[in-house]
């Protein structure tokens, strides 16, 4: 039963790091606006302007 | 000129410490993800501010920038350019309380979720071992461990119930949250006791999940109405009007009626809206008060009158000084009634509190009927302690608190994709107990605005002329003419004449539209009679003529609707503060035989009132100022989206678009969902029936606890679902089209 000493702490630390980052996401806003999140990953503004990215064109 | 002046922005911008400046913005006409990218990209070089960000969800723009020079007017008049109304917006003190509450709640959601899995993994452990070879060191390790977690995590997690509670007590009165407080209390505290005593079960994998399923609906509930306040607060936003503020250099200024003061004087030219109470200074003008008194005939106002906001000005120009600004804009007397009336609304029980009244004695008394049982048995104390505390752990109303509220939910949100908004999760179980339903007339059977009835005996040609002339016209019933010809083209050169009418050179012609008297139209004698209530626009060109017979226009459904509510057996009755010509034409088309014109807000109340009296169940449905203490008192209440703002906030749902049937489907939903509340608590007293005599015969362990508890919690869950509507639901598709500030309608 010695195994307990470390698995007990490892699994309450793998909840409370859970807990932890889920409190943190809250606190930073992250679900204030979730539709928004699913459509802002649809958008390339990360690419440079005026050379759209065309893969029809490469066939 | 005017229209040129800036607009004054102070009022919707928040100050931070470090000198940064926001403001929110409510946009409407956002249809899809890509109008994020547009929208943020087009205002990201504007000189001086420093971020955009737009909140999907709720149609909020947040514009941040340091720049003390910065008019947030520039980014309004872009997103206006680009097809997008925007309007400032500050967050209402209700809707801010809603978000501090939900997020709590979801504070304490997580902490019940992450204790409930950890003590579950100690709890299924120990019920392994006791089958097999557990040492008794380690089962006491394991339930101190859970203790140690489930103790904290209560004290948090639990604030809400315990709260609510406690503050039923105070008042004297019991809740649901008294016995599942007193279940969860007991629980932890036997389950403590027996630890130390190094006994083989405890409970703290039953407390803990059972705050962990209760807060899932609490945080869904709250959602929903965090959703629906979302969509108020927009729709108030877009609605807002501004006004034009005298200042004491003699200019003008555009100011948001929210940002008027007492003492102000506004400028209301023809065919504006009054933004605020006050008391006329100069000028004299005709005021539709439809709004606010009900009557259709316009009433002539001059220097002294009381004026409130609301009413629109038909001609003329009237300085205005501010009497009552922003939210407490109404009048004295119906401020008053409406008092009294909410008192009334409140005696109502909720379903679910009758319920507890009954519930906890009961399962008390059980409870002491068992620990004397197995005194009398010959047990120990200690055994028939136990026994009778199993009973209150497993009769903990967990189903029970789920059962109705869960419905409510489920309807509501299926409610508010139709395009009806609920104000109180309990509205639903006083719609479904309504079996009077009184209707306001102007404004709620009849469209808000008037319409022509006799375009098709027009010629074609006049119809397009008139169409154009009034376009340049401010007068509402000019509006109603220039409605029936979409796209029309303004002519130059149109003169208004206040009060008679507007002319224009046509071909060289003279074109006149207006009174009979200004345009030189002899009107039949008979045809005033023929249109009782009716208004009429004369129009002259050259020798063609032509008279436009405009009526308040029933909405295109409501003939329907009322004939299928007095199907389901509601009694449909008319209460207006029209004058009896033009309320007993609408009533004779409706079939409606009990029907009072002529009211003023405390007959209405009076008569609302006197019908409760007598044991009906008033729904109202009215959009008037002169309705919303009758809103108020009537068992439950609806308004349309046009109403004046005091009357929504005193309705327990307001619906969107211009047809009638949302007040039929709402009724409808709401009897379902009455029926499907009714099968759960049937399903929660059955689960009792069943899981008290095992209780009382003491064979309860733990892991009996867990599995019936939440087995009977899902089982509700599941059910309540079965409220959402039916695929064929009988809402006007314009309904889901006009939705325009709320969020997105996934595509089917």
């Amino acid at each position: 039963m010695n195994v307990l000493v470390y698995l007990v702490p490892m699994a309450l630390g793998l909840g409370l790091t859970g807990l932890a980052a889920f409190l943190w996401s809250l606190r930073s806003g992250q679900y204030e606006d979730l539709e928004g999140a699913a459509l802002r990953i649809l958008q390339d503004d990360d690419l440079p302007e005026g050379k759209p990215k065309d893969d029809a064109s490469a066939g | 000129m005017i229209a040129n002046r800036q607009v004054d922005y102070s009022h919707f911008t928040r100050r931070a410490a470090d000198g940064a400046a926001t403001m929110d913005v409510v946009v409407d006409g956002i249809h899809c993800g890509g109008c994020i990218g547009r929208i943020e990209r087009s205002l990201k070089d504007i000189e001086g501010l420093t971020e955009a960000r737009l909140n999907f969800s709720n149609r909020r723009l947040t514009l941040t920038w340091n720049d003390p020079n910065f008019d947030p007017g520039d980014a309004i008049r872009i997103l206006e350019r680009m097809g997008y109304n925007a309007n400032p917006f500050r967050l209402a003190s209700n809707e801010e309380s809603e978000i501090a509450q939900s997020k709590f709640l979801m504070r304490c959601l997580a902490v019940s979720g992450f204790a409930a899995m950890n003590i579950m993994l100690l709890s299924v452990s120990v019920w392994s071992g006791n089958v097999t070879d557990i040492t008794p060191e380690t089962r006491d390790l394991f339930h101190w461990l859970s203790a140690a977690i489930a103790l904290p995590a209560a004290a948090y997690a639990g604030q809400p119930f315990f709260r609510s509670a406690w503050n039923a007590l105070k008042a004297r009165h019991t809740n649901m949250d008294v016995p599942i407080s007193i279940g969860i209390l007991l629980a932890l505290g036997l389950s403590l006791f027996e630890t130390i005593h190094s006994a083989e079960h405890a409970y703290f994998d039953s407390a803990i999940m059972l705050i962990f399923f209760l807060l899932c609906g609490r945080v869904l509930d709250q959602m929903m109405r965090r959703r629906t306040r979302a969509v108020a607060g927009n729709l108030a936003a877009l609605k807002s009007d501004t006004a034009f503020r005298l200042m004491d250099n003699g200019e003008l200024a555009q100011v948001p009626a929210a940002a008027l003061r007492v003492g102000d004087r506004i400028l209301v030219r023809a065919g504006e809206r009054i933004a605020a109470d006050g008391v006329v200074v100069s000028g004299h003008a005709h005021l539709d008060e439809s709004l606010i008194t009900g009557e259709t005939r316009p009433d002539k106002v001059r220097e002294g009158r009381q004026v409130y906001a609301g009413s629109i000005n038909l001609d003329g120009a009237l300085t205005v000084r501010v009497t009552a600004a922003g939210e407490n804009t109404f009048l004295d007397d119906i401020d008053r009634l409406l008092d009294k009336a909410v008192v009334a609304r409140s005696r109502y029980v909720k379903l679910s509190d009758r319920i507890a009244s009954y519930y906890a004695p009961v399962v008390h008394a059980m409870a002491a009927l068992t620990f004397i049982g197995w005194m009398l048995a010959g047990q120990s104390t200690h055994v028939a302690i136990v026994t009778a505390i199993t009973v209150l752990i497993i009769t903990c109303p967990c189903a029970l608190a789920l059962a109705i509220p869960a419905v409510q939910v489920v309807a509501a949100s299926a409610l508010f994709r139709a395009g009806v908004f609920l104000s109180a999760g309990d509205a639903i179980e006083r719609l479904a107990e309504a079996d009077v339903a009184v209707f306001d007339k102007t404004g709620t059977l009849t469209l808000p605005e008037p319409h022509v009835i006799n375009a098709a005996d027009i010629d074609a040609g006049v119809l397009a002329l008139a169409g154009q002339i009034a376009l340049s016209s401010r007068h509402p019933l000019a509006s109603a003419i220039a409605r029936q010809q979409p796209g029309a083209q303004p002519l130059d050169g149109v003169t208004e004449e206040y009060g008679r009418g507007v002319r224009v050179l046509v071909e060289g012609i003279e074109a006149r539209l207006g009174s009979p008297s200004f345009c030189a139209v002899d009107v039949p004698a008979d045809l005033l009679s023929r249109h009782l209530g009716a208004s009429l626009i004369c129009f002259r060109h050259g020798e063609r003529e032509a008279v436009f017979i405009i009526h308040q226009a029933l909405r295109p459904d409501a003939v329907e609707t009322v004939r299928e509510l007095k199907q389901l057996g509601i009694d449909v009755r008319i209460l207006s503060g029209d004058r009896t010509e033009a309320v007993e034409p609408i009533a004779k088309s409706l079939g409606v035989t009990n029907w009072r014109a002529g009211l003023t807000p405390a007959d209405k109340v009076a008569l609302v009132e006197e019908w409760k009296r007598d044991g009906r169940k008033v729904l109202m449905v009215g959009d008037g100022l002169n309705d919303a203490p009758s809103l108020a008192a009537a068992s439950v209440s609806i308004s349309p989206i046009t109403a004046a703002d005091l009357s929504q906030a005193q309705a327990d749902a307001v619906f969107l678009g211009k047809s009638l049937t949302p007040v039929l489907s709402t009724v409808q939903a709401a009897r379902r969902a009455r029926s499907i509340m009714r099968q759960n608590l049937w399903l929660a007293i059955v689960y009792n029936a069943i899981a008290i005599p095992i209780a009382i015969a003491g064979l309860v362990t733990p892991l009996i606890a867990a599995v019936a508890m939440s087995g009977s919690s899902i089982l509700v869950t599941v059910n309540a679902l079965r409220a959402r509507l039916p695929r064929k639901s009988g809402f006007d598709k314009d309904s889901e089209i006009a939705l325009p500030v709320t969020p997105a309608v996934r595509p089917t």
